[in-house]
């Protein structure tokens, strides 16, 4: 076994490999680029090298810095982990040479893996599924037609040089396959100047299932299952699992025996995935082998309960496999979300800055796999996902209530988060039933995510919530130094009991709040609610449980109100004594300003320039202004026509997130 | 007996009544309480004691005499807000416009005397047209006499002016004497000459709200602390407010349990300064992260931003806190932020009330418009202020510390009781660069040897060593336990007592 290895990578992936090597009682070597001398990994290693500047090419993209951090430390192998060098045929032969072991397959396997062609014809000379198709150019409508129906319809037609969905058509009968061939011909055209176009087979509803292969150098292969990653939002996985929801054990096993060819095919060695798209009849077609730890790892290994990194290792120190395939059962059930920096509200604006509050969730059931710790900085330099989220439960019902309580108390300031999202998507009916697809996203939120909407059981028991911490805040308050003798107080310490929770100026409910043994009792009329909660004024997060439910909702206070946050929902609340909430009724609603006539800067950052002046007429899409966040230059443009009416900041200004920029008449 | 009892009754139902159902309607519409509803919201339910209520003026002029409204315009008395005592008087706008009489200065001038014999804060919520014109000079001698308290009452009692109407002409300068002045958006305004005087004086076209509005005050002028949506948040923050101050100059802070541990580490205060010298990092959140709970009431956020004024709690009990803000101008000091911050510091002093503060300041603001302005007199403000407070002092230096300004924020040299640095803070006259352009002025052609020369002032000065070599610094903290040791000193201070010399008054460079 080695006694020094080396992680060629960041975030979370590399404090995951440190974590087994520690746990085998072998050292660790970070590096780090000048980005990331703070960052977590580089404090949880053994020794850390610093690799060159900030940006990936200049650090842990280059090969001959990483060659010389192992020369310096004399790390006996390299883990890549995923993304980087991980698949990098060039960086594999480097450390050959220079006598250093890489965990993962060899150059070979990676080089035929690597190009999407080759990889499918060795797939198909392996006996693995592709999808059916063909590649050939076809000459007119007639051939098109004779060629979907050897196929069998639904078929795709799809502009050879394609991409943006233009150029292409499903379809379902010949008279649709003549149609969409000419459209798509003129299509591709217009498009890309090349009206090549083939034919392949339309895959409906469509799932991403992937299945987990090791290999040892010995000749054992084993698969350990599927995962299912179909939940995704522009071909970013969102949510995985293990094991899917879809498949039947048959289905499982011939997807596995695939995997396992063709693993054989290409002399594979170490950790590997073979992704494979399946349609509604569980036909399976092969898509791509990925020669390296997956970021979704964790979901199988929590189910078949093997550690992923470490197979790895063992592995490649030239160790068998201890495991058979008959030992490998999948036990209960897994799931993933992957928590990204990004604004899902603004339609997923990528956000970065410093992580001013962060508190991960615990749990027996709970795992976190992240890079990061309260104070510390989401860069601009690399991928923005935070940590990913792994719950486990007995069954896929446990696994995704577990996700839930996760979710809700996953604390995070300071930068944009897609928590919210992930807790609409896992709440969602359809991902409850398990009917996924990698539409999910695109079907079930069309016009983006504007915070999840809470249902009417669930907005009651928020309130309940708001009023049993206003009562507290109240109790607490009313044991301030310096207070007059009660006669003179005329009142039971300022405390009422009789409160009304606005969440709006016509959403309000009156409750009645008493302190219990455990938490308090809320009854707001109809239903009375018992909350058991050991929660202490000021703390961020409430945690207990109401009428029995787990219950975790987050707080902000904000000026005398609340601001609660719960699954995937945010809500303003205040709550009031009735008289003040009868005076407040008198109070003006007031419009917020109507923004659509600013021009408001999207992030934090520094005005570089303006390119027009009070009293310019603007058309749609022209430059406005330019915003410097991060080193990134945004330029602003015009979305409609218009005349610019007032300029609110002047380059070289600082502006905050929403600031206003300049003003439309 | 009988016969009194309904007469009571009766004048008491007349001063509820106040103007009238049809003058409280309007007043409604306007998105405003009334004088008594105000009064309800701000101090705690059936706490208030009524005083003066069949007060009414004593005007036969202009038809006067035949117009009479018990209370006449202003409700006065005391009452609590959570439990401790407060004095109260709410000007009545439905009630001859809210205008001041001789008798209804007179209500005030009761309550504030009362307010300075018990030692409690007074808090006035002001709705007044301004003088009763009907009663001519008598209404002016009103004023005065409420200024007068004004003036005596200033750093006796805390008195706070919340406006919530109009309050222009002579009527502003009662609230400009007092300690703050809260405001609430698009319903009250402050200005001396209004925009009839001025479109004629200055040809100036401007709207009440671009001339006083609560707004212009808080973020132009720096005349408020805080704008409010309306007058339910205003008051309802208010009694946040009153929570953290002391009744009177006799007590010190008020105190509440709070669970947040005095010894909590924050470890992520380790990274809030950046490696980089020139990026900037929020100051506030500092603040938060060292005071119970999070909870830190700025006043002035839209004002001078380059410095941060505001109350929190550190075990309970109330401190001041004053800090230089990097996010703006670099934290440097000008004359807004000097005014702003040594206002507040006088009032802490005054009331007990002890002082952090955080220090990031490159310097002075340079340019004319500083020079010209009197920066000069507005700086040396913030130097008395902190040179003259005889209150506990801590001072945590977390990065730039250079020149006159770091003499000026709470330096050890002015009485500091416990004056920390983070490891990251220099303390210098000024940056390595511009220093090492004056001594080696004559090596400024050869960029190599500039910047050896830099490169060896910031080892020498550009670390907290030499000031903590000659003790300026009592001891170079950890972040993390930047809360922590504040707590300690400030049990160790909980007793301190100092005196600046006897004298009539001093003369802060005004």
């Amino acid at each position: 076994m080695f006694s020094k290895i080396l992680i060629a990578n960041r975030g979370e992936i590399a404090c995951r490999v440190i974590r087994t090597a520690r746990a085998m009682g072998i050292k660790t070597v970070a590096v780090y680029s000048e980005a990331d001398a703070d960052a977590l990994h580089v404090r949880e290693a053994d020794e850390a090298v610093p690799i060159g500047p900030a940006p990936a090419a200049q650090s842990y993209l280059a090969v001959d810095r990483i060659l010389e951090a192992i020369e310096r430390t004399g790390a006996e192998a390299v883990h890549p982990g995923y993304g980087f060098l991980s698949e990098n045929r060039a960086f594999a032969e480097a450390l050959e040479r220079a006598g250093v072991r890489f965990i993962g397959p060899g150059p070979r396997a990676i080089a035929a893996m690597g190009d999407k062609i080759q990889s499918k014809k060795l797939a198909q000379a392996a006996g693995v599924n592709t999808v059916p198709g063909y590649l050939g150019v076809i000459q007119d409508a007639d051939e098109a037609v004779t060629i979907a129906r050897e196929i069998g319809y639904p078929v795709m037609i799809k502009a050879s040089a394609g991409g943006g969905g233009k150029g292409m058509r499903v379809a379902a009968s010949d008279e649709a396959v003549r149609d969409g061939f000419r459209g798509a011909t003129n299509e591709a055209r217009a498009s890309f100047a090349d009206d090549r176009v083939f034919i392949e087979k339309f895959i409906e509803e469509p799932r991403h299932i992937e299945i987990q292969v090791l290999a040892d150098s010995h000749g054992n292969i084993i698969h350990l299952g599927e995962r299912e990653c179909s939940i995704q939002r522009r071909h970013q996985k969102v949510v995985e699992e293990a094991p899917s929801p879809f498949l039947d054990p048959a289905t499982r096993a011939a997807m596995g025996a695939q995997a396992v060819a063709l693993a054989r095919a290409v002399d594979y060695r170490s950790a590997g995935t073979v992704e494979f798209i399946v349609d509604a009849s569980r036909n399976f077609y092969f898509l791509e082998m990925n020669t390296r730890l997956q970021v979704e790892h964790p979901v199988t290994e929590l189910v078949t309960g093997l550690d992923l990194v470490e197979q790895m290792i063992r592995i490649a120190a030239g160790e068998r496999l201890t495991v058979a395939q008959d030992d490998v059962a999948l036990k209960g059930w897994a799931l993933e979300v992957r928590i990204y920096a990004e604004d899902p509200v603004r339609n997923f604006l990528p956000s970065t800055g410093r992580l001013t509050r962060y508190r991960e969730p615990t749990g027996p059931l709970v795992r976190v796999d992240s890079g990061v710790y309260e104070g510390a900085e989401i860069s601009v330099f690399y991928d923005p996902m935070i940590a990913k989220l792994i719950t486990y439960g007995a069954d896929r019902d446990q696994a995704i209530a577990t996700m839930r309580t996760a979710l809700d108390s996953y604390y995070i300031r300071g930068v944009g988060h897609n928590l919210s999202f992930l807790a609409a998507l896992v709440r969602h009916p359809r991902f409850a039933e398990g009917r996924l697809s990698t539409n999910f996203i695109a079907e079930e939120f069309p016009d983006g995510f504007a915070g999840a909407a809470l249902d009417a059981d669930e907005r009651r028991r928020l309130v309940a919530v708001a009023a049993a911490i206003h009562h507290q805040y109240q109790a607490r308050d009313a044991q301030i130094s310096g207070q007059l003798q009660p006669a003179a107080r005329n009142d039971a310490g300022g405390i009422s009991s009789d409160l009304i929770v606005m969440l709006g100026a016509d959403d309000r409910h009156r409750v009645t709040v008493s302190e219990t043994v455990g938490g308090h009792a809320v009854d707001d009329g109809e239903v009375h609610h018992e909350l058991v909660s050991d929660w202490q004024v000021g703390e961020p997060l409430y945690q207990g449980s109401i009428d029995g439910r787990t219950v975790s909702v987050q707080i902000d206070r904000r000026g005398i109100g609340y601001r609660l946050s719960s699954a995937g929902a945010e809500i303003d609340l205040r709550v009031l004594h009735p008289r003040a909430a009868e005076l407040a009724a008198l109070m003006p609603v007031k419009q917020p300003p109507d923004l659509s006539k600013f021009l408001l800067s999207p992030m934090p950052g520094l005005l570089v320039s303006l390119a027009v002046s009070e009293g310019e007429e603007v058309k749609a899409g022209q430059e406005l202004a330019v915003v410097e966040a991060m080193k990134m230059e945004n330029l602003l443009r015009a979305e409609r026509d218009g005349r610019v009416a007032l300029l609110h900041a002047a380059p070289g200004d600082s502006l905050a997130v929403d600031q206003a920029i300049l003003e439309f008449e | 007996m009988q016969d009194i009892l309904r007469q009571l009754e009766a004048k008491r139902a007349a001063a509820r009544a106040g103007g009238g159902t049809r003058r409280i309607e309007a007043q409604h519409a306007k998105g405003r309480l009334t004088a008594r509803e105000r009064v309800e919201l701000l101090l705690d339910p059936d706490s208030f004691e009524e005083w003066d209520m069949f007060v009414e003026h004593r005007c036969n002029d202009f038809g006067m005499a035949e117009q009479k409204i018990p209370s006449d315009g202003v409700v006065t008395g005391y009452g609590t807000v959570n439990g401790r005592l407060v004095f109260v008087f709410s000007q009545d706008f439905t009630v001859f416009g809210g205008s001041l009489s001789e008798a209804h200065a007179e209500k005030i001038c009761k309550v504030m005397d009362q307010a300075m014999r018990v030692g409690a804060p007074v808090i006035g919520l002001n709705d007044s047209g301004g003088a009763r014109i009907q009663e001519g000079v008598a209404s002016l001698a009103g004023y005065a006499e409420v200024f007068q308290r004004n003036v005596l009452a200033s750093g006796v009692v805390p008195q706070i002016s919340l406006i919530m109407g109009p309050c222009a002409g002579g009527a502003v300068y009662s609230p400009a004497m007092t300690d703050f002045i809260f405001m609430v958006k698009d319903s009250s305004y402050m200005f001396v000459t209004g925009p009839d005087v001025v479109k004629t004086v200055t040809h100036e076209a401007v709207t009440h709200e671009q001339l006083g509005g609560a707004m212009t005050h808080a973020a132009t002028s720096g005349v408020a602390d805080l704008a409010f949506e309306d007058d339910v948040e205003a008051l309802l923050q208010l009694r946040r407010f009153i929570d953290f101050l002391p009744a009177s100059n006799r007590e010190g802070p008020p105190t509440r349990p709070t669970a947040d541990p005095g010894d909590r580490v924050d470890l992520s205060l380790d990274t809030l300064v950046p490696p980089n010298p020139n990026k900037p990092y929020d100051m506030k959140e500092l603040i938060q992260k060292v005071v119970d709970e999070g909870d830190f009431f700025e006043l002035q956020p839209d004002y001078a931003r380059n410095i941060l004024i505001g109350f929190g709690r550190v075990e309970g009990a109330t401190v001041g806190i004053v800090a230089n803000q990097p996010m703006v101008l670099a934290g440097c000091l000008d004359i807004d932020s000097s005014r702003k911050a040594a206002r507040f510091v006088r009032f802490c002093d005054c009331f007990n009330i002890p002082i952090l503060t955080f220090v990031d300041v490159p310097g002075f603001l340079p340019g004319t418009a500083q020079e010209y302005g009197g920066i000069i007199k507005h700086g040396a403000k913030l130097l008395f202020a902190f040179a003259e407070a005889t209150v506990p002092k801590i001072t945590v230096i977390t990065r730039k510390a250079y020149g006159g300004a770091y003499d000026v924020m709470s330096s050890k040299h002015l009485r500091g009781d416990l004056n920390y640095a983070w490891p990251s803070a220099e303390i210098a006259v000024m940056g390595p660069k511009g220093a090492v352009e004056i001594i080696f002025r004559a090596d400024i052609g050869d960029a190599d040897k500039i910047a050896a020369r830099t490169e060896e002032y910031r080892q020498k000065f550009a670390n907290p060593f030499v000031a903590g070599s000659r003790g300026f610094i009592d001891d170079v903290i950890a972040p993390h336990s930047t809360r922590r040791r504040i707590a300690r000193g400030l049990a160790m201070l909980r007793d301190k007592q100092t005196e600046n010399p006897w004298k009539k008054h001093d003369n802060i460079p005004l």
